[in-house]
């Protein structure tokens, strides 16, 4: 693994027009990807999470109005356009969560497999569609030349999102964007998904962005994972470390309110309100601040800025004296 | 402490479903108790939906019963009495807060409309049932009047628990109903739910695939495979010592420090499974 980072998103905040207002979605977030490394991106409802993939891959609507950088291979991706822009895109390829919301339900997979090789690549349609059922082997479908003459509904969910990944990895990428693509599937496919997807990369040392709202999925299969909160990252760590020695309330909050499945708690250690959306966050404070159990004066007095802790980052005034403590939340 | 030497509130027996040549439930049996959970799990396609849509009268059994409170409901209702009554025994809520509410209706409204159907009672009653209700899962005066597109994920969930609650179930099945929402506020709704059964007795069939969920809220666990049950037991020895390889399979799915996400495999082999 190169100490260069593949990917390098800096300061990048992002505002929306909407009904004539411009709300903020993405506020002064940064973040790197290295050469062949799993990055998780964590969040709940309205954190930035997909946001900030669309932002990367250049999906953002036509009037957002975008601060800061992001590079990729060191260039700067901004001003992209045309052919560049499907090169570009052509090396950072993206998968959703739900595969059939992304294909034409009335055009053959096979179709759909190639289309990118055959116009944006010149490459032929027979060995396209051979390049398509080698890819196909690789994440477990045997059967490829006949699944690709099926149309999607012929397939079930988990193989339609093997199908998807086979084809965003069709032209070579470096970088997998990977937004909540094993959420609709069950736990036993998912399973299959996370270890298609680890040996893929174990293979080609292609890097993954991986945005989901599961810590645990994060921290079981990303290297290191960055929580999301109100259009910020508040924290990003080595995934090994998150639960065991978080740097931020809101990470030791999310973790403590899941279940575990080795014990039932008397009480889910809920976190009081609702995740909130970036264009909600109170201005000139720490945007969980309402909603966590540390907060002092000092949390009030001024939005928190990136602070260098134990190997990680945290958006948290408090994150050096609150460091060691944050296992034990109020309730526990 | 719940009564748990009564009559089962919840009785199916032999429960089977064809589709076509296909079948989607196969000799399925069990029983609850008042102030009993029962989870019922499985992979996608396993049944437990259909199970949840028979019990509720959405599909009818090819054969077997289901019984509810003493009466069978395995056949459909034959009077508006009878399914209302029928209402009254259970009630379901969805997966998707944002499909499963009357979007012209706030929840004050869809409370009452249900107050009025299944108990009859006088205006001043039903406001005073329906300010306990939207009390009991924590909507304040302004989510209370609000329609379902002004409300997050969250509170649409919590008008739906009031609204199946307003018929006074006995059985609450809960259809994957925790899953689409953010951790945090999944938490709030499942110590919600552990209060109301603690408070009212109300048993619950939780149809789910996760399974820490499932340890949360239940005591017995049914796993099924393909339409048949596979295991069963106390929902914490189904998932601290799972015997079946389907449950074994499940229960290594379950992401965790250390993870090795197994690939596919015929599920009876059992390489997948955890340590025991």
């Amino acid at each position: 693994m190169s100490d260069s980072p593949l990917l390098e998103v800096a300061g990048l905040t992002v505002r929306l027009s909407v009904n004539g207002a411009k709300l903020a979605v993405l506020r002064d977030v940064s973040l790197t990807v290295r050469p062949g490394e799993a990055v998780g991106l964590v969040g709940e409802s309205g954190s930035g999470k997909s946001m900030t993939a669309r932002a990367i891959d250049r999906l953002l609507p036509d009037r957002a109005e975008v601060q800061g950088s992001i590079r990729f291979g060191g260039a700067d991706v901004s001003g992209l356009a045309g052919a560049d822009l499907r090169r570009y895109r052509s090396q950072v390829a993206m998968i959703f969560q739900d595969p059939r919301a992304h294909v034409n339900p009335v055009r053959r997979v096979g179709d759909f497999m190639t289309e990118v090789l055959r116009t944006n690549f010149g490459v032929p349609a027979a060995q396209a569609r051979r390049r398509a059922v080698d890819m196909l082997a690789q994440v477990g479908i045997e059967d490829g030349a006949r699944r690709l003459r099926q149309y999607p509904h012929q397939m079930s969910g988990g193989m339609l999102q093997r199908v998807m990944i086979a084809a965003a990895l069709l032209t070579g990428p470096r970088l997998l964007l990977a937004d909540e693509p094993t959420t609709a599937l069950d736990v036993s496919t998912q399973a299959e998904v996370m270890a298609i997807l680890a040996s893929l990369r174990r293979g080609s040392g292609l890097a993954m962005l991986f945005i989901t709202h599961d810590l645990e999925l994060a921290a079981a299969t990303c290297d290191r994972t960055a929580v999301m909160y109100a259009g910020q990252i508040v924290e990003i760590r080595a995934s090994a470390l998150l639960h065991g020695d978080p740097l931020h309330p809101y990470t030791a909050a999310l973790a403590a309110a899941r279940p575990d499945i080795a014990q039932t708690a008397h009480r889910l250690r809920a976190i009081p309100g609702r995740p909130l959306s970036a264009f909600e966050a109170p201005a000139g404070e720490c945007a969980f601040a309402p909603r966590c159990a540390y907060v002092r004066d000092i949390c009030r007095a001024a939005v928190p800025g990136l602070v260098q802790l134990g190997g990680g980052v945290s958006r948290c005034a408090r994150a050096g004296e609150l460091r060691g403590h944050l296992q034990a939340a109020p309730g526990g | 402490m719940a009564d748990t030497s009564g009559a089962p509130v919840l009785e199916a027996t032999g429960l089977r479903k064809e589709f076509g040549g296909l079948v989607a439930v196969d000799d399925v049996s069990f029983r609850l108790r008042p102030g009993r959970s029962l989870a019922i799990v499985g992979a996608s396609g396993s049944g437990k939906t259909t199970i949840a849509r028979m019990i509720v009268g959405l599909e009818r059994p090819t054969s077997g019963s289901i019984a509810a409170c003493g009466h069978d409901r395995s056949r459909p209702a034959r009077s508006a009495r009878d399914r209302r009554r029928r209402g009254r025994e259970v009630q379901i809520v969805f997966q998707d807060p944002y499909t499963s509410l009357d979007p012209r209706q706030d929840a004050e409204a869809a409370i009452d409309e249900v107050l009025r159907l299944h108990h009859g009672w006088p205006a001043g009653r039903r406001r005073a049932r329906t300010a306990e209700l939207t009390g009991l899962v924590g909507l304040d005066a302004r989510q209370s009047r609000a329609m379902p597109r002004s409300l997050s994920g969250g509170q649409r969930q919590r008008v739906a628990i009031a609204r199946a609650l307003a018929a006074d179930p006995a059985v609450l099945i809960l259809d994957e109903s925790v899953a689409a929402l953010d951790v945090s506020i999944q938490a709030q709704i499942l110590n919600l739910l552990a209060d109301i059964r603690d408070q009212t007795h109300l048993s619950y069939i939780l149809i789910s695939h996760d399974l820490a969920v499932v340890r949360q809220l239940t005591d017995h666990t049914l796993v099924l495979h393909r339409g048949t049950v596979v295991e069963r037991g106390p929902t914490a020895r189904v998932l601290d010592h799972p015997q079946h390889p389907c449950t074994q399979r499940l229960r290594a799915s379950v992401p965790r420090p250390g993870w090795k996400p197994a690939r596919r495999g015929p599920p009876d082999t059992g390489k997948d499974a955890g340590p025991r």
